[in-house]
C-alpha cells in the first residue's frame, strides 16, 4: 500500500539522488580539466597548472569565475534563436544520460528498496543513444548558426562523423546485450556477477563482458572517442585548421557549456564502457554493512576514473587522424568488424544453447 | 495521463504548424524534430517504450541529421514565394476540406464515442516487437530489408559518377 508518507518518502530520495549525482557529476566536469592540463602537462614534461591553490587544485573555480565574467559575444549575422539554442541543447543532452546510469549495488532503507540510480528503464541503454543521437544537432546547429565559415565546417565535419560512428557504437553493444538479454543497465550489470567457468571449474576470472567480447569493446571504444570528439578523432575541432570548430564564435558561458557537455560525454562513455564491458559496480566486497554498499559505487568510480585517464593519456600520445582516414576507419573497418562480432556471437550462443 | 497526451498532442501540432509557415529551412526542419520527439512522447503514453525511443533514434537523430546536414551545405536562407498556380488557388482549400471530412468520417467510424483516449497497455517490449517481426511477419521484413539495400546500391550508383 502506497500511503502519502511513502509518496512523499519515495519523491525525497529521488530528489536527494538527483541532487548528489548532478553535483558529483558537475565537479568530475570540473576537475576532469583540472586533470586533463595535469597529465597531459606530465606527458610533456611540463608542470601544468600550479598557481591557484596547491598544485593548482582550485584552478577549475578560477575558470568558472572567469567564464562567468567574461563578456558574451554575439556575432553580428548570426541566427540568434539557433545560437543561444544549441548550447544549451548540448548541455541538457549531456547531462541527461547519467539519469539512467546505474552506480551501485541496491539497498534497503527501513523496509524500503533504494536503488542507486535515478530511473531504472528497461530500455535504458537505447535511451543513451537516443539522447546522444540528438546532440549532434547541438554541435551543427552551432556551427550554422554562427554564420562563420570554420564553425561551419566544424559542425559539418562533425555531423557527418557522429552519424558515421553512431552505427559503429550501435552494432557493437548488440554482442553485449544479447549475452545478457536485455537492454536495462541494471539487468546487464546483473548478467556479469561471478566468475567465469569453464568446463564446470572455476577460473577466478570475473564474469565481465571484456573476456567474451573484446572486439566489441574496441569498436565500442573507437566509436565512443569519435562520438565524444576527442583525440584522435577531433577533427571537428581541429585549430591547425579549423581554429577551433564550431565553438569558434562562442563565448563566456556559453562556450563553458560546450566544454562542460563535451566533458560529461566523456563521463557517459566511460560509465557506460564500464557498465557494458567491465562489470559496473562488480568487485571484492567484504565488511559490515555500509562498506557493502560504499565498495560496489567505489568501484564503479575507480573504472570510470580508469577510462578518463586513458582518454586523456591518447590526448597526450596520439596525433590527429586525416578526414579521409577518418571516414575510411569507421565504415570499411569498424561497421564490418561490428557485423562478423554479431555474427560470431550469436552462432556462439546458438551452439551454447543446442549443446 | 490525459494531460500528458493533450501537451504532447498539441505540441506535436503546433510544431507540424510551424514546418510550413516557417520561411527559414532549417526552423521548419528544427520544428519537425520537435514533432518527431512530441510523437515519441506519445507512444511512451500508450506504453510502447521501446517504440518510443526507437523513433527518436531513427528519425529525429539519423534522419533529421541528414535534412539539418544539406540545408547547412547548401546554406539554403530564405524561402522564396512565387505566386501560387491556378489549380493550387482554386482546387487547394476544397481538395483539403475534403481528404479532412474523409479522414474524421474513418476515425469516428472506428473509434465509438465511449472509446477510451488511450488503450490497455499492450506488450510493446523489445522482445515482443522481435517474436512479431521474425514470426509472423518474417516475409514483409525481409522484403523491406531487400527494398532497402536495392535503394542503398541506387543511391551508391548515383553518388559515384565514374567507375
Amino acid at each position: 500500500m502506497a500511503t502519502y508518507s511513502d509518496m512523499g518518502f519515495l519523491l525525497l530520495v529521488a530528489c536527494v539522488k538527483i541532487a548528489v549525482v548532478l553535483l558529483v557529476l558537475l565537479t568530475t566536469v570540473a576537475y576532469l580539466t583540472w586533470l586533463e592540463r595535469k597529465v597531459v602537462a606530465h606527458i610533456q614534461a611540463r608542470w601544468g597548472p600550479y598557481l591557484v591553490g596547491p598544485h593548482g587544485l582550485l584552478q577549475p573555480v578560477a575558470d568558472g569565475v572567469k567564464f562567468i565574467l567574461k563578456e558574451d559575444i554575439l556575432p553580428l549575422e548570426a541566427d540568434r534563436v539557433v545560437y543561444w539554442l544549441a548550447p544549451f541543447l548540448g548541455f541538457v543532452l549531456a547531462f541527461l544520460c547519467i539519469s539512467v546510469i546505474p552506480f551501485g549495488r541496491g539497498f534497503t532503507f527501513h523496509g524500503h528498496p533504494i536503488e542507486l540510480q535515478i530511473a531504472d528503464l528497461n530500455i535504458g541503454l537505447l535511451f543513451i543513444f537516443a539522447v546522444t543521437s540528438l546532440g549532434v544537432y547541438s554541435i551543427a546547429l552551432a556551427g550554422w548558426s554562427s554564420n562563420s565559415k570554420y564553425s561551419l565546417f566544424g559542425g559539418l565535419r562533425s555531423s557527418a562523423q557522429m552519424i558515421s560512428y553512431e552505427l559503429s557504437l550501435g552494432l557493437a553493444v548488440v554482442g553485449v546485450v544479447m549475452l545478457a538479454g536485455t537492454l536495462s543497465l541494471r539487468g546487464i550489470v546483473d548478467a556479469q556477477s561471478g566468475f567465469w567457468h569453464i568446463a564446470g571449474v572455476n577460473t577466478w576470472l570475473p564474469h565481465w563482458n571484456i573476456f567474451v567480447q573484446p572486439v566489441a569493446f574496441f569498436v565500442y571504444f573507437t566509436a565512443a572517442v569519435a562520438e565524444t570528439n576527442r583525440v584522435p578523432f577531433d577533427l571537428p575541432e581541429g585549430e591547425t585548421e579549423l581554429v577551433a570548430g564550431f565553438h569558434t564564435e562562442y563565448s563566456s558561458m556559453k562556450f563553458a557549456m560546450f566544454f562542460m557537455s563535451e566533458y560529461a560525454n566523456m563521463v557517459t562513455v566511460s560509465c557506460l564502457a564500464t557498465l557494458l564491458f567491465f562489470g559496473g559496480w562488480h568487485g571484492p566486497v567484504f565488511g559490515p554493512a555500509l562498506l557493502r554498499i560504499l565498495l560496489p559505487v567505489f568501484w564503479f568510480c575507480l573504472k570510470v576514473f580508469g577510462f578518463l585517464f586513458f582518454y586523456i593519456w591518447m590526448r597526450g600520445t596520439l596525433p590527429r587522424f586525416r578526414y579521409d582516414q577518418l571516414m575510411s576507419l569507421g565504415w570499411k573497418f569498424l561497421l564490418p568488424l561490428g557485423l562478423l562480432n554479431i555474427l560470431v556471437t550469436s552462432l556462439a550462443i546458438a551452439w551454447h544453447e543446442a549443446g | 495521463m490525459a494531460i500528458l497526451f493533450y501537451i504532447c498532442a498539441a505540441v506535436a501540432v503546433l510544431a507540424a504548424l510551424n514546418v510550413i509557415l516557417q520561411r527559414t529551412p532549417v526552423y521548419s526542419a528544427l520544428s519537425l524534430i520537435v514533432v518527431l520527439c512530441s510523437l515519441a512522447g506519445v507512444y511512451l503514453l500508450l506504453g510502447a517504450e521501446f517504440m518510443a525511443v526507437i523513433q527518436v533514434i531513427i528519425y529525429a537523430g539519423a534522419i533529421m541529421v541528414l535534412f539539418v546536414f544539406v540545408i547547412m551545405l547548401l546554406n539554403a536562407g530564405h524561402e522564396t514565394t512565387t505566386h501560387r498556380s491556378r489549380m493550387a488557388r482554386w482546387l487547394g482549400a476544397p481538395l483539403i476540406a475534403a481528404i479532412l471530412v474523409e479522414l474524421l468520417t474513418v476515425i469516428w467510424g472506428q473509434f465509438p464515442a465511449t472509446a477510451k483516449l488511450l488503450p490497455a497497455p499492450l506488450d510493446a517490449s523489445p522482445a515482443a516487437i522481435g517474436h512479431l517481426l521474425f514470426r509472423n511477419y518474417v516475409l514483409p521484413f525481409e522484403v523491406t530489408s531487400i527494398v532497402i539495400l536495392v535503394a542503398i546500391l541506387g543511391a551508391v550508383v548515383l553518388a559515384k559518377k565514374e567507375f
